[in-house]
């Protein structure tokens, strides 16, 4: 039996168990508290909500400081699952003007995880996006009857006119992958898609503001967390000012109507586009609200392709505007001189080779072969350029050289315009033909010399190196906007950037483009009391061949460089050359005359027929 | 001399001063507490009658009226009148669910106009002077069967009572007293035994699932059979004699354990578990032989011991999985860390952690408490009060608080041990052990280490009888203290 004084030291038996157990409850103490970040975080994500202030989008303005896109308030209805429990549906749905079908399917899409992937019943979220006002004014009283939906003001874009649409872009709401790229987008918030929306994004959105609010364990708010130290007002976007100007744009997108092509205007002293219009195009308000999605999907189906902005992303072979570039390589490259003749038998005719040409005078030299577009005179340049060996060592040598003058000319590469998928065109190199053909020499590519065959340009390309020429040697890379308020446009589109050919060179290569206006080609073009210099393309292919045609304007001191391409339009003279020549009459006059506005009527109603079966 | 001039001195000259001043300081930090739990942000009207706290400053006012009385109260009514009080508790608990309109299912609460009581808090401190009575008298020892009995009997009967009205918390505050009794002479096997069983449930539930290394048992099964091998040898040497041949085979057995399983895991797996169960239940029943033959009742205890131990776990793991409710069954599973479940069963504990983990080293501030201020936790204010103190305060004013309960604990230990009187000493135990019993089970609660037992942080949660029923327990002794007579010696 244990003494008494045994059962004294028991005390420190029971001491102990109470100091025991206050260690280890320090020990936890110490891991919740100090060691772990979790638990904070938890309580952070537990009691705050975040109330996002949308910014307002910036406006767009053309070059003369006209408005093209603006903003209106629209509205979006939403609701919180967690809070909508009970509601009359038949009643709701009778409110905002829905069948009982759309609410149900409706409600299992903001439930279905793989469409909503930010789903919380405790959130709000999108029932019905993009209510206009006018329509919103009608069931705004009756909405507060229904538990859980609740409003949410945002803006929609307005266009001033149905023009612009692939320059401008859309906006629309963000996908999962922009919202997994990006931390800034949520659920439902707006980006932009296409055209400069999406290109100048970052500046056009605004910075987003936020209110930090404490919410209890039901969801109710509390007010701001810390009197709102912490809250953040929404940056407005900035506006943007385009080189574009509105109603050249506008005649540009009515000239192209009924017809595939492009026209493109660049101011040739500074590099911004004028006007840049693709044909089919479509009217960029039916891109806003709420059938938007309906829209793009007929847009995407049309088999003409509306949604394509052939004037980057169309690659067509460039035809005898391309002459331009081999004259000024000849001339630099030491091929020629202009006194150099070449003689024309109705085209090219050596070793076997023949490359048709039409009737004109014969030989010939540079400025005489670029108002005829002698097709043989080109192709002897490039032959005695590739087989110069003074210069190169063997032909592939003369073709890297060839390539790099195109290059440095702004083709082959996309030019880095601001707007999204530009695409390259194709200059090709001595490997590719080695690739391709196996042998090869300057007579089997000859066709390159008249912008066939493998080469290929966007119609931006063309009006770059018409500017080049209306420039005599350099250009400044072409972009749509021209300023941006309260901030910097990218530096790149201030660098000069010069060819690898001479200023001297390209002398004679204007005078033989203004003697195709004067006595050549492009008759058309020639407008009373406007010096205008142009070159016309009619570039083979497959079908009915392309209509092509290049021009600036005037000849000493430019204003506007213009390329027009016309699919299936036949000559140069039949759509390029008119429809060049009304685009720099109205930029220079600022206005058409009486016969040119009742030309451009009828050119806008000639429409060309495409099989849709492409 | 010195004895008399003691006995001249009023009862506030000789009270405890350091446990009074511990008594005040945990009614301030406990009420700023509650203030932070009960008022929304912005809200600094903490007086108002309407609101928590200004109720609690109703209920600290009479609190230490109370005391106060208690205090001036000559200390020999308190022996003299514990039978009474007890028997007059016992009848009252016994009709308190018939008074009672129930509140929440529990039938505990009588309405005495403004105010709702709830006698179970008074009942503690009732069966803490009627046994600390019982067993103060002359001749009574815990070490015979009979008044063993009688002790668990006076506690069991409250908690019979308290488990009638449906507040099984309350009512398990009373296993607090069978530290008493192992203070007053129980055995403390007794004692190791239900810690043995608690470690059995928790090992054995908590890894049933992950496999044991290179066996085919579970970690869990293999833990507690190789426990029960070192426990049985561990009461072996605390009860018997010495006897070099049994120690040679409990070590040759754990060799054997090793062996086998190294053999199972790089020759030829088989179910370890089983071994050291064979090598028990073989321990077992040679010291039952021995018991019996040599008349050693240690030995036929230990027996018991051991053959009790694998009965227990291999029994428990078939209640939990086949006997219980899926609903019971969660609730165990949350608790030991098995499952998350932070909607359901775990959700109060979830937001209790998280409420306490985000306080970080110097909290938020007073009043600045997002988690208790916004309602994530529940009963924040009672039996949660403890996330508010470790949002607010942080680490440093959580370990604060867990340093003022250990003081006023050992300190009650202390005072305790220096009573000349069984009664006093008993009663003072009985103090110590209830508020030890509330720290562990409450602030383990918040924390997530103990069972959800409803009951409240002494001097912390919000409530009037909470309150006074632990102000009535603790200044009944330190009256009894404070009569210099009563103690053993000086210090």
């Amino acid at each position: 039996m244990a003494s008494k004084l045994n059962l004294e030291n028991r005390k420190f038996v029971i001491g102990g168990i109470a100091v025991g157990i206050i260690i280890i409850y320090i020990i936890r103490l110490l891991t919740l508290q100090l060691l772990s970040d979790d638990y904070k975080r938890n309580a952070d994500s537990n009691a705050f909500r975040k109330d996002i202030l949308y910014p307002s989008r910036g406006l767009i303005l053309d070059r003369n400081g006209q408005l093209l896109v603006y903003n209106e308030p629209s509205y979006n209805i939403m609701v919180t699952m967690q809070e909508q429990k009970g509601v009359d549906t038949a009643r709701l749905c009778e409110a905002i003007g829905i069948t009982v079908e759309d609410y149900k399917q409706r409600m299992s899409e903001i439930k279905d995880p793989a469409k909503n992937p930010g789903y919380s019943r405790y959130k709000p979220q999108i029932f019905m996006s993009q209510i206009p006002a006018e329509e919103f004014s009608m069931f705004k009283e009756k909405l507060f009857r229904f538990n859980g939906f609740s409003v949410e003001k945002r803006s929609v874009r307005r266009y001033a006119g149905g023009y612009g649409a692939h320059i401008l872009g859309d906006v629309g709401e963000v996908s999962p992958k922009d919202i997994e790229e990006s931390d800034y987008y949520r659920s439902g918030d707006y980006i932009g898609k296409l055209g400069i929306e999406r290109s100048y994004e970052k500046e056009l959105r605004g910075e987003k503001g936020m209110h930090i609010m404490l919410r209890d364990v039901r969801g109710r708010t509390q007010g701001h967390y810390a009197n709102g130290k912490y809250d953040r007002l929404p940056v407005a976007g900035k506006n943007l000012t385009l080189g574009i100007d509105r109603e050249l744009q506008e005649l540009a997108e009515r000239l192209l109507q009924g017809k595939l092509g492009a026209i493109v205007a660049i101011e040739p002293a500074t590099g911004e586009i004028l006007c840049m219009a693709s044909g089919p195009s479509y009217d960029p308000r039916i891109m806003v609200g709420r059938d938007r999605g309906t829209n793009q999907r007929l847009l995407t189906r049309n088999p003409l392709k509306p949604l394509l902005n052939r004037a980057i992303m169309g690659t067509y072979p460039p035809g005898s505007t391309f002459k331009t570039t081999q004259g000024l390589i000849g001339l630099q490259e030491g091929s020629i001189t202009t006194e150099t003749m070449f003689p024309c038998a109705h085209g090219f005719n050596y070793m076997g080779m023949h490359l048709g040409c039409h009737g004109h005078a014969s030989p010939l030299n540079l400025v005489p072969a670029l108002g005829t577009s002698c097709n043989s005179f080109f192709c002897w340049n490039l032959y005695r350029m590739f087989n110069d060996r003074t210069r190169f060592k063997n032909t592939a040598e003369a073709m890297t050289r060839w390539k790099d003058h195109l290059v440095a000319m702004g083709f082959g590469y996309p030019l880095g315009v601001d707007l999204p998928g530009e695409k390259r065109g194709m200059i090709p190199n001595a490997d590719y033909y080695t690739k391709h053909l196996k042998k090869w020499n300057a007579l089997s590519v000859i066709s390159i010399s008249i912008g066939q065959g493998e080469v290929t340009a966007t119609p931006l390309q063309t009006a770059n190196l018409c500017a080049t020429i209306a420039n005599r040697g350099y250009f400044y890379t072409p972009h749509i906007v021209k300023a941006i308020k309260g901030g910097q446009i990218d530096p790149k589109y201030r660098e000069k950037r010069r060819t690898m050919v001479d200023t001297r060179h390209y002398v004679p290569i204007v005078e033989g483009m203004r003697r195709a206006v004067l006595g050549g080609t492009c008759r058309g073009a020639n407008l009373p009391g406007i010096e205008v210099c142009g070159k016309t393309g009619t570039a083979q292919n497959r079908g009915h061949d392309h209509s092509a045609f290049m021009g600036f304007a005037p000849m000493n001191n430019p204003k506007i460089a213009v390329s027009v391409y016309i699919e299936n339009g036949g000559f140069g003279a039949d759509f390029g050359v008119p429809l060049g020549a009304l685009i720099i009459e109205k930029y220079l006059r600022g206005k058409l005359s009486a016969s040119s506005e009742r030309r451009a009527a009828v050119f806008a109603a000639r429409h060309i027929k495409y099989s849709t079966d492409r | 001399m010195n004895s008399f001039d003691r006995t001249k001195r009023g009862p506030l000259t000789s009270v405890d001063w350091p446990i009074i001043l511990t008594y005040f300081l945990m009614l301030a930090f406990g009420w700023l507490s509650v203030c932070g739990a009960s008022h929304e942000i912005g809200d600094t009207n903490f007086f108002a009658w309407s609101s928590f706290s200004g109720k609690q400053i109703v209920w600290m006012g009479c609190a230490t009226a109370l005391a106060f009385v208690l205090l001036m109260l000559e200390e020999r009514y308190y022996d003299m009148f514990a039978t009474i009080i007890y028997v007059g508790m016992m009848v009252l608990l016994l009709i308190t669910p018939f008074l009672s309109s129930g509140v929440k299912g529990s039938y505990s609460w009588i309405k005495l106009g403004a105010v709702s009581l709830q006698p179970a808090e008074f009942a503690k401190c009732a069966t803490a002077l009627f046994l600390a009575k019982v067993v103060g008298q002359h001749g009574f020892s815990l070490t015979t069967k009979r008044n063993f009995t009688i002790a668990v009997a006076i506690v069991l009967l409250p908690m019979v009572l308290i488990i009638l009205q449906r507040e099984t918390g309350s009512a398990l505050v009373y296993l607090a007293f069978f530290l008493v009794f192992y203070r007053e002479g129980m055995a403390g096997s007794i004692l190791f035994t239900a810690f043995a069983a608690v470690v059995y449930f928790v090992i054995g539930i908590r890894f049933a699932a992950d496999p044991f290394p290179g066996s085919l048992s579970s970690i869990g099964e293999s833990v507690v059979t190789v426990l029960i091998w070192c426990f049985t040898f561990g009461l072996w040497r605390v009860y018997c004699r010495y006897d070099r041949f049994i120690a040679r085979y409990f070590w040759a057995g754990l060799a054997l354990l090793v062996v086998a399983s190294l053999f199972s895991a790089f020759i030829f797996t088989f179910d370890v578990a089983w071994l050291a169960v064979g090598l028990c239940v073989a321990i077992a029943l040679f010291f039952a032989w021995r018991g019996l033959s040599d008349r050693l009742n240690s030995y036929l205890l230990i027996a018991a011991f051991t053959l009790g131990s694998l009965t227990f776990f291999y029994a428990s793991d078939y209640v939990l999985n086949n006997v219980m409710e899926p609903h019971q069954r969660v609730r165990i599973n949350v608790l030991l860390g098995i499952e998350e479940n932070n909607s359901g069963a775990g959700y109060n504990v979830n937001q209790s952690k998280i409420a306490i983990g985000s306080g970080g080293m110097l909290g938020k501030g007073f009043m600045n408490g997002t988690q208790t201020k916004l309602k994530y936790v529940p009963e924040q204010h009672t039996d949660f009060i403890f996330c508010t103190v470790g949002e607010e305060q942080g680490f440093v004013g959580s370990a604060a608080c867990l340093f003022l309960f250990l003081f006023l604990i050992l300190r009650l230990i202390y005072l305790s041990e220096r009573q000349s009187s069984t009664f006093g000493r008993v009663y003072g135990y009985c103090v110590a052990s209830v508020f030890l019993f509330h720290v562990f089970i409450n602030i383990g609660m918040v924390m997530g280490l103990t069972p959800v037992i409803g009951i409240p942080l002494p001097f912390f949660s919000y409530g009037g009888s909470s309150l006074w029923g632990f102000t009535l327990l603790l200044f009944i002794f330190l009256r009894i203290d404070a009569n210099s007579k009563n103690r053993l010696r000086q210090f």
